[in-house]
């Protein structure tokens, strides 16, 4: 997940300028399958049982269509549009800034939902969503989202959940009398400044920053200012997941932003953590499957995208991963492991708090202009520099 | 079959009669190597700082200019430079100082089975993976680990605060300060040390150390005038090892330490997440230069003469 979070700016601004895809020939009706089915997928999003016997949602498809599903993983936004660029495969699940890119790209086609009978089901907030819907046309199927939540030590905070991110960007006494300083976590990615200015649209209103992610320079830099005091209070910024956790554990660390992976898997490990999404909102991330323009097996992926919302695996993989199913009912009807305690635990019913994730460009929708994102990367070097 | 015969025959004898053509086909594929894929996708990288990126578009503007090269010198990448520089140099004459003793008794005193335990011990770290180790020293460096454990064991835990609450080398604990990080670093190279100092100290002839004291030098003087300068181009060439390794490892800094970035840190960062090419590119030069400033006073001190 911290992988959708990298990207370069430089496809991103390219096609902020440019959006005008050419409609590629879309399936109109569904035959045969072809046999097989390769997708690029972020790890730990299609399992077929060999991690762990329980997740599955592969094995079940191949024997109903007699399509092989091969998975090529891939740990970046970058990665995905490269290896979709190179071509040989079907489907994707992009992320926010890599979906629109590859759609700039032509490198993924439309897809024509009349085609997948369980389109319906699909969440409403997510049909139309602007990372896959544009100019009308839709390219892909939505998959997973998440929130980017406050984790933090049940024993520092007691019952009471902290309310605002404050606990990690400026200096205060916890609940357990002590300060935080040298007690929180940031990540260590650029687009951490996009909480910092999230954090500012409720503290600092007069900046009048709309989206955390199309910031002028004087929102920019009351941003960079407030992280300037963060770093002051972060030992160490947390840049892999298996990090984080180890530094909950072994560092006392009391909060931190993080997503509701690490927070699931420390549950399952026993330790007192908790998460949360504050009074500001949270950021967040949200992923389509998408159909390659060449795609050598249109037939087998239109049954796949059908898979992912009539089966288990919507259910199954918001478990896994501690995201929420596109589809609402994979929360409920039981045809997985999912309940709607975990869908609520995983933040499903924070939609409308979230910012999702996208890549900062100069020539932004809500002000003239912004600063890109090379430049948050730059800058962010600076900040944790202690510049 | 006796055409394929005399054919076969025929290159064999030209090759036997002109040796210089046998050395150039042979020499072919290695040169071919090293100047295409080696150093051309290095010059190909290095061409790359030669351009800008656009302030406005954030595009690669394919105009030479020495512009990203006066990015370079913007405070913060200033701070990443030296940084970098000065973790690398004090690892260097760490690893020095910890390794001269170590290769002094293998070289010395260790005979026959114990010199065999002595390479296994040096050996044995490098055959594990590199980030198992650098993963086990998090943990024995955590706030909760096992250091921490033994100073409060010792009742010393005073001690380490007094140390962790030095601004610059410390930190909210060990893990997470620039102590930390120089440990690992160190623990992590300093077989690339070791090595090199044993082999020079062996070919120190015993004689000469017994001359000197037979003409009353004291160890030390012994040690000063003698021992020392014949080990030197050994721990030179160990500090290259030890000196380039830091300069340019991108994980430990990573894993341990205060998330302040190194040059690795940097151009991983700045070419692949940024999209800013030509300023990785100005980063990645810097330890060119560097090493290239290094090795020349390396070879001034007479490290490659054994070569």
């Amino acid at each position: 997940m911290k992988n959708i979070l990298k990207s370069t700016s430089a496809f991103g601004l390219a096609l902020a300028v440019t959006i005008q895809p050419v409609a590629a020939q879309m399936l109109t009706e569904l035959g045969d399958g072809e046999g097989e089915l390769n997708i690029v997928a972020w790890p730990g999003y299609i399992e077929r049982g060999e991690t762990v016997p329980d997740f599955d949602w592969v094995t079940g498809f191949e024997e109903a269509t007699g399509c092989m599903v091969k998975v090529k993983t891939a740990n970046t936004s970058d990665e995905m549009v490269a290896l979709m660029n190179e071509g040989g495969f079907d489907l994707v699940t992009a992320s926010g800034d890599a979906s629109l890119r590859m759609i700039a790209g032509n490198r993924v086609q439309p897809v024509n939902i009349d085609l997948i009978p369980s389109w319906n089901e699909i969440d409403d907030r997510l049909k139309q969503a602007p990372w896959h819907y544009v100019d009308d046309t839709q390219y892909g199927v939505p998959y997973m989202w998440g929130p980017n939540v406050l984790m933090y030590n049940t024993e520092v905070f007691g019952d009471a959940a902290p309310e605002s991110w404050s606990v990690v960007f400026e200096e205060t006494t916890l609940p357990d009398g002590s300060s935080n300083k040298g007690r929180v976590q940031a990540y260590d990615g650029p687009i951490h400044i996009a909480d910092a200015a999230l954090y500012l649209m409720t503290h600092q209103p007069e900046l009048g920053i709309e989206t955390p992610y199309e910031l002028n320079q004087e929102q920019y830099d009351a941003a960079l200012d407030l992280l300037r005091g963060q770093r002051e209070l972060v030992g160490r910024y947390w840049h892999d997941a298996f990090i984080q956790i180890d530094d909950f554990k072994n560092e006392g660390m009391a909060a931190s932003g993080s997503w509701p992976f690490q927070v699931n898997l420390l549950q399952g490990d026993d330790q007192p953590v908790a998460s949360t999404i504050p009074v500001e909102g949270a950021t967040g991330w949200a992923d389509t499957t998408m159909m390659h323009v060449d795609a050598a097996n249109p037939n087998c992926s239109y049954m796949w995208m059908e898979h992912t919302l009539s089966s288990n695996l919507m259910s199954d993989l918001s478990v896994w991963f501690g995201a929420n199913p596109a589809v609402l009912a994979a929360c409920t009807d039981g045809r997985g492991m999912q309940t709607a305690e975990g869908c609520t635990t995983n933040g499903l019913d924070d939609f409308e708090r979230i910012s999702f994730w996208q890549t900062p460009v100069t020539q932004c929708e809500s002000q003239g202009e912004c600063v890109p994102y090379y430049r948050w990367v730059s800058d962010y070097i600076g900040v944790i520099g202690g510049r | 079959m006796s055409e394929a015969v005399s054919l076969s025959g025929r290159a064999s004898d030209t090759l036997w009669r002109r040796p210089r053509f046998l050395l150039a086909l042979l020499l072919v594929p290695p040169v071919l190597w090293l100047g295409i894929v080696y150093l051309g996708s290095l010059f190909a990288l290095l061409a790359q700082s030669f351009f800008s990126i656009d302030e406005f578009s954030g595009l690669i503007n394919y105009e030479l200019t020495l512009k990203t090269y006066k990015e370079l010198f913007r405070p913060s990448n200033m701070d990443i430079l030296l940084r970098t520089v000065a973790m690398a140099s004090a690892v260097t004459v760490a690893a020095a100082i910890v390794a001269f003793p170590i290769a002094y008794y293998a070289a010395r005193y260790a005979k026959g089975r114990w010199k065999a335990v002595f390479y296994l011990g040096v050996m044995l770290p490098l055959w594990s993976s590199y980030l198992v180790k650098v993963y086990s020293w998090k943990l024995i460096l955590a706030k909760e680990g096992i250091l921490n454990w033994l100073f409060e064991t010792l009742h010393l835990s005073w001690l380490l605060q007094a140390y962790l609450s030095v601004p610059g080398i410390g930190g909210n604990s060990l893990s997470v300060s620039w102590t930390g990080t120089f440990l690992v670093f160190l623990y992590v190279w300093l077989p690339f040390m070791i090595l090199p100092v044993q082999a020079s100290l062996e070919r120190v002839p015993a004689t000469m150390l017994e001359a000197s004291s037979d003409m009353g030098a004291r160890p030390g003087q012994t040690f000063r005038y003698v021992l020392f300068p014949l080990a030197l181009p050994g721990i030179v060439a160990g500090s290259i090892f030890t000196f380039s390794l830091t300069l340019g490892d991108y994980i430990i800094p990573q894993i341990v330490g205060t998330s302040a970035r190194m040059i690795g840190q940097a151009v991983y960062q700045f070419q692949g997440t940024a999209g800013n090419i030509p300023l990785a590119a100005a980063f990645a030069v810097v330890p060119i230069v560097v090493m290239g400033v290094y090795l020349t006073i390396s070879k001034r001190m007479g490290a490659f003469d054994a070569l």
